[in-house]
């Protein structure tokens, strides 16, 4: 993608959100729906600017337990990644472990974090490390073994440590699949923030929510989900962002760049 | 050390080799007797499905034999020996590194220090006329450009034995040619031995010391040709009688084992 056509393409979604808001806006003003259905996005502006403190507060909170459950599950997704290639038993053990934990609806087990691990940052975090720790690890399996065998060979020509072939050639061979994998991690990350927040604690975006849903405060709903939605764009944007910086050699960046 | 000196650098006694596949089991080599002396240039020349690949995989020690033994340099080979550089069909390219960096990669899966080889491998670079891609990605290359930098890195360490894999198969004919010479000039300064594995029969006569001819699937080496054209061999050997004569012997051995149909 070229920079001209990027910037044409972020103009563009900007141009059709503002056009859906202003629809929106002249809906409200000319139906008048009850308040308490559906408020007018210019009430929804004055919501988040009459208490930037107290969204800036819990929207914070948020993004600490999202960024921290993905950043953990990046991690030990990761770690678990090369076990499943390292070897059969570990290959087999995370896979049955994965497919248990995915079939079973996580934010059913959401109230039992909060029985082990009490009303903090923790449970938020663990059930956002068991929403996005999934993709991570099959993307990254998956990357880590479509290696071209050819190369594997050069590598065993030169008698290349097992270590060497993961750092020099496996890893970095799965580092697009890493990246597809942390994008879909990043929302998963924040709806397991949110879900660990409706169960219990008195802070983040999910606790703001369920508490004006409890008063009817449907400004107050639209003002967090909006704020919500602005972090889950903002996490994506920088993901891609950090994938253009770190993997300019993939085809998927190279499109259009050169013939 | 006089002992390894006058040893032959690959001795290939019996070697078959049987693959187990859904539909039964594959006879890819039978009784296979090569013997390679010091800077040979051998060709393993013969049709597709002959198991030449299977041989010369056999001799890096990246397949396991069925049956048989391969020695290099008077050990038994049971995984790669040292002092081996290899060239596939495809460059092998790494997409994430530079043209230096996929040269010293060699090296670094050698376990030696980059700063010890960057000299080398600039020079190498240089030699192939690729001294100003160095920092170029493989993607920003031609095929050609991309396979001279894959031979970079496999002479890198000094091999002393190289294995080709019909490295110039996937080229035009121009390059071809060029890549030839170029290799032809490789094995004079250098005295390695080299395998070379090709089904092209003027390939083979005009590169080789030796030539191989392998039947069809399960290969055995049907006839060993001594090729003794004067080197060094430009282009222009190709048009003498005797480069014709050693093309015609083979095409006929061909046909006889019904792998060229037709005219002999």
């Amino acid at each position: 993608m070229s920079e001209r056509g990027q910037g044409g393409e972020a103009l563009g979604t900007l141009a059709v959100l503002a056009a859906l808001l202003v629809a929106w806006e002249i809906a409200v003003a000319l139906l008048a729906p009850p308040p308490i259905l559906l408020p007018a996005p210019s009430a929804i502006l004055a919501e988040l600017a009459a208490a930037p403190s107290y969204f800036g507060r819990h929207a914070l909170f948020t993004l600490g337990t999202t960024l921290a459950g993905f950043a953990l599950s990046v991690v030990l997704g990761v770690a678990l990644a090369v076990a499943t290639i390292a070897s059969r038993l570990a290959d087999r053990l995370v896979t049955t472990l994965l497919v248990v934990t995915n079939s079973l609806p996580k934010v059913a087990l959401a109230p039992l974090f909060v029985i082990w691990m009490g009303t903090g940052a923790a449970p938020k975090i663990a059930i956002a490390v068991m929403l996005a720790i999934v993709s991570i690890v099959a993307d990254v399996a998956h990357g880590l073994r479509s290696v071209d065998p050819d190369a594997l060979a050069l590598a065993r020509v030169h008698r290349a440590s097992p270590w060497a072939v993961l750092w020099k050639v496996r890893f970095p061979n799965a580092l697009p699949a890493l990246f597809v994998g942390m994008k879909v991690a990043v929302s998963f990350a924040l709806v397991g923030a949110i879900v660990g927040e409706f169960v219990a604690g008195s802070m983040g975006l999910g606790h703001v929510i369920l508490v004006a849903q409890g008063q009817f405060e449907t400004v107050r709903v639209f003002a967090a989900l909006t704020v919500l939605g602005v972090l889950g764009t903002a996490l994506f944007g920088l993901l891609e962002l950090a994938e253009r910086l770190v993997l300019p050699w993939h085809v998927s960046q190279r499109i259009g760049r050169k013939a | 050390m006089t002992d390894l000196a006058v040893a032959p650098c690959i001795t290939i006694e019996g070697a078959s080799k049987i693959f187990g596949s859904a539909g039964g089991p594959i006879r890819a080599l039978e009784s296979v007797d090569l013997v390679l002396e010091n800077g040979e240039f051998v060709a393993l020349l013969g049709p597709s499905g002959c198991g030449k690949s299977t041989l010369l995989r056999a001799i890096a020690g990246l397949e396991p034999l069925s049956g048989g033994r391969i020695s290099v340099r008077g050990a038994p080979v049971r995984e790669p020996p040292a002092g081996l550089g290899m060239v596939f069909q495809r460059d092998v390219l790494l997409d994430w590194r530079s043209i230096l960096d996929n040269v010293l990669l060699a090296a670094e899966f050698e376990g030696r220090p980059r700063r010890e080889l960057v000299g080398r491998a600039r020079a190498l670079l240089d030699r192939f006329g690729l001294g100003r891609f160095a920092d170029r990605h493989p993607w920003e290359l031609s095929g050609g450009m991309r396979q001279r930098a894959a031979i970079c890195r496999a002479l890198l360490c000094e091999p002393s034995i190289l294995l080709m894999d019909e490295p110039f198969g996937a080229l035009d004919a121009l390059t071809r040619d060029d890549l030839n010479l170029e290799l032809a000039r490789i094995h004079q300064e250098g005295r390695r031995t080299v395998v070379f594995v090709t089904h092209s029969i003027g390939e083979a006569v005009h590169l080789a010391d030796r030539v191989a001819v392998m039947s069809p699937a399960p290969g055995r080496v049907v006839e060993e040709i001594v090729v003794d054209l004067p080197r060094p061999r430009s282009l222009a050997v190709r048009e003498t009688p005797a480069f014709a004569a050693h093309v015609a012997h083979i095409r006929e051995l061909f046909t006889r084992l019904g792998i060229v149909r037709g005219q002999a």
